[in-house]
């Protein structure tokens, strides 16, 4: 039988479970209009029956599910012949892929002999059969635990406390693997990152001016001793950044406050929509817009003021990054100003100040710890961009703080060290972690103190 | 009143009119009241010496009628406090008189009110001046996010009231001197002005209000969210204020209308029912609605 059938069946007869606890409970105490003298509502006991039936069956499976390759793979190297089984364990490995391909149907690397042929059949034969006593093993587990929860249902069993002691957990559970993966990745991460410090020393990837991660491929090699000096590839990092800051700041906040003040119900209805359409375009479309609009553009307008300019610009992928991040900043900026209490408004035109003076005096100060917050965000967001400046900024490490000239970011050396066939053990592919480690401390740092302003700002009404 | 009806079987439609006719013969030997809504204001809505003239004012919320046919003078110096059951356009017609409704992109103001014999809603009229020349309290103490000092000091700088930080500072300790928190404050000047209790924040914003040299003072509500020290303290202010200014005092509380307000203006649906004394008002109300009110059957 198929899981999927299987699991279509747990699910029906968890619908029946709940209907028959439920009706149980009613009839225990009389039927309807004496639901009162039970603990709890019927549903929840129809809901305490429904997750003795499928709680445990599901168990089984899970366990069932992992188990049983393991189990099958013994069983059918057990029925192979001495001169098979007494192959070293790499020969081993390989001959029981073959079995299991051969008994999938796929291709098999080997010349099929009788003794495969016979051991795939056999496979096969204790799949099916394992499959069979799967399906009535859970579904007698989902009979037997549904029949013992029904017979359990009494006027006096805290049928809801139950159910939301089960809920609970599995809201912990739902909760606990974002938390989990988070921490996954850290670690992940940081070992690989170690890897890299044992190869190449702390200090010349913190403080190291060149970075060319070449390693050698043959002993002899001609200029394949690598540095990998992060240097470049942060000020790269920050001058994008900066640029998308200074074009996505003002325009952002000016977005905003012509939004909350200024603006009719009707344009803001038209307004904000639009603005969440451009937050909405995925990165990459803004990465040729940038490589193939702006860039050209900026170039040509550099020639034309006599300025060189590359044709790969840190200028252009700026530019476009802080058009991408102005519905980020404009968002929470008018939400830091909407939070200012109309109060604040209220008195301040109570008292002769015009809107400006409203704006610039009482709001805009007041809403200041949120929008400042709001504009962390929006800078680790423009750290951790990628595509953008791939498509517009190109991969030469300059180390330059002119915007005319191509640089790199963090981001973009990451996906440029481990695009590719690598080996996962040279300093280049590790180089790619130890970016990544960095990358995630300084956004981390940023994101920390984006939420404390924005926080400490909250605290301030409340 | 039931016992009277059941006395008599009077059919159910003709209850209502026979009510007020039964009661007033029952209750005592007073004049009878006007019973019906709509019809002019009664008492007297006219004042000695008229510093604002609303003449015939409505105020519309889009489709909505707030306040219908308003009309009422305010004395220089004198405390006018309107009063009615919740939404029956006195918070509204409050926010007329210095164009705070302005600020509501729905609604519109019709009829005429005049400052000083000068129309406010002329087109020439700068409401940011007017606000300036009428300045309000509200409701719920609303210091702004700034040092004690800066509250009060926010009006006279935006208006360059003040030559010189010496000239600042003058108005800002007499401002505090008249609100009656100087002694509180003196020492904390610095502080952020949330910082302080709720009535002393209330009488901060009163010295925010008379720091830019208002002519009328209006108030919504000034003490719903004090406690009865902090607004007897209040209460004690606006009678001192009053000798300068004129003051506009929305009010929930009966007690407070009459200790403080020399007349009071009974607000009910939209309507200016009616405007008196407070003496008179409170011991001998010309309309139903207006005892039914005050005693407490309604409302």
């Amino acid at each position: 039988m198929q899981s999927t059938t299987l699991i279509l069946m747990l699910g029906f007869m968890a619908i029946t479970a709940f209907f028959y606890g439920r009706r149980r409970s009613l009839a225990l105490v009389g039927g309807h209009g004496h639901g009162m003298a039970l603990h709890s509502l019927p549903g929840y006991y129809g809901y305490y029956v429904a997750i003795w039936a499928v709680l445990p069956a599901l168990a089984l499976l899970l366990v069932w599910v992992m188990v049983e390759p393991r189990v099958i793979v013994a069983l059918v190297v057990n029925g192979l012949p001495d001169a098979y089984r007494n192959l070293p364990p790499g020969e081993l490995n390989l001959l029981v892929n073959n079995i299991q391909n051969l008994a999938a149907g796929d291709v098999v690397s080997v010349d099929v002999d009788d003794v495969l042929q016979n051991a795939a059949t056999m496979f096969n034969a204790y799949v099916e059969k394992s499959r069979q006593f799967l399906a009535v093993l859970v579904l007698g587990m989902a009979g037997l635990g549904g029949a013992m929860a029904w017979r359990r249902i009494h006027p006096d069993l805290r049928a809801r406390n139950r159910v939301e002691r089960v809920i609970r957990w599995f809201l912990i559970a739902a909760s606990s693997i974002a938390i989990l993966t988070t921490i996954g990745i850290v670690l992940s991460v940081l070992f690989e990152a170690i890897r890299f410090f044992q190869k190449v020393p702390l200090t010349e990837f913190l403080f190291g001016l060149n970075w060319s991660p070449q390693t050698a491929i043959r002993a002899d090699q001609v200029g394949s001793s690598g540095s990998f000096g992060a240097v470049p590839l942060f000020t790269g990092t920050l001058l994008i950044t900066s640029i998308a800051m200074v074009v996505a700041v003002p325009v952002g906040l000016m977005t905003a406050i012509y939004l909350a003040e200024y603006s009719s119900a009707r344009i803001r209805g038209i307004a904000k929509p639009l603005l969440e359409v451009l937050a909405g375009i995925p990165t990459v479309v803004y990465g040729f817009f940038a490589a193939l609009t702006v860039a050209p553009w900026i170039r040509s307008a550099g020639e034309s003021a006599g300025i060189q300019v590359a044709s790969e610009s840190a200028l252009a992928a700026g530019i476009v990054m802080g058009i991408m991040i102005i519905p980020l900043v404009s968002s929470l900026a008018d939400d830091a100003i909407n939070a200012v209490p109309s109060a604040m408004r209220d008195g301040a035109l109570g008292l002769g100040s015009t809107r400006s003076e409203t704006m610039t005096k009482v709001i805009l100060p007041a809403a200041l710890p949120g929008i400042v917050g709001g504009i962390l965000l929006a800078v680790s967001r423009a750290i951790g961009e990628t595509m953008i400046v791939v498509m517009a900024a190109g991969l030469a490490a300059n180390l330059t703080a002119n915007p005319f000239e191509a640089v790199t970011t963090v981001t973009v050396q990451i996906v440029t060290l481990l695009v590719g066939d690598q080996e996962f053990d040279s300093a280049k592919t590790l180089a790619a972690f130890a970016l990544g480690l960095m990358l995630f401390v300084v956004t981390l740092i940023l994101n920390v103190i984006g939420l404390s302003v924005v926080r400490k700002y909250r605290e301030q009404y409340d | 009143m039931t016992e009277t009806s059941t006395d008599k079987p009077v059919p159910p439609a003709a209850e209502p009119q026979a009510e007020p006719v039964v009661e007033a013969a029952v209750l005592h030997e007073v004049p009878e009241r006007v019973t019906e809504l709509g019809g002019a204001t009664v008492g007297n809505t006219r004042c000695e010496n008229p510093f604002m003239v609303a003449e015939d004012v409505n105020v519309y919320y889009g489709d909505n009628h707030a306040i219908q046919n308003v009309s009422l003078e305010i004395g220089k110096k004198e405390v006018i406090a309107l009063i009615g059951p919740s939404g029956c356009g006195k918070s509204t017609f409050l926010r007329c008189l210095n164009r705070m409704n302005d600020t509501i992109e729905t609604a519109r103001v019709t009829g005429n009110i005049t400052l000083d014999g000068k129309d406010i809603y002329r087109s020439e009229q700068d409401p940011v001046a007017l606000r300036a020349r009428v300045g309000m309290v509200f409701q719920k103490p609303n210091p702004f996010p700034k040092s004690i000092y800066d509250n009060v000091a926010y009006g006279p700088r935006i208006h360059g009231l003040a030559a010189d930080r010496a000239e600042l500072d003058n108005i800002v300790h007499t401002s505090l001197e008249r609100a009656g928190l100087i002694n509180e404050v003196k020492d904390r000047l610095d502080e952020p002005g949330t910082s302080l209790s709720g009535g002393q924040q209330q009488r901060l914003c009163i010295a925010r209000t008379i720091a830019v040299n208002p002519e009328v003072i209006l108030m919504d509500e000034p003490c719903s969210a004090l406690d009865p020290i902090a607004t007897a303290r209040i209460e004690d202010l606006m009678d001192e204020l009053c000798e300068d200014y004129a003051i506009v005092i929305v009010t929930h509380s009966m007690q407070q209308a009459a200790r403080v307000s020399r007349r009071v203006a009974y607000f009910h649906l939209g309507l200016l029912v009616e405007v008196d004394e407070t003496d008179r008002i409170f011991t001998n109300p010309q309309h139903k609605l207006t005892e039914d009110y005050i005693t407490g059957r309604i409302g």
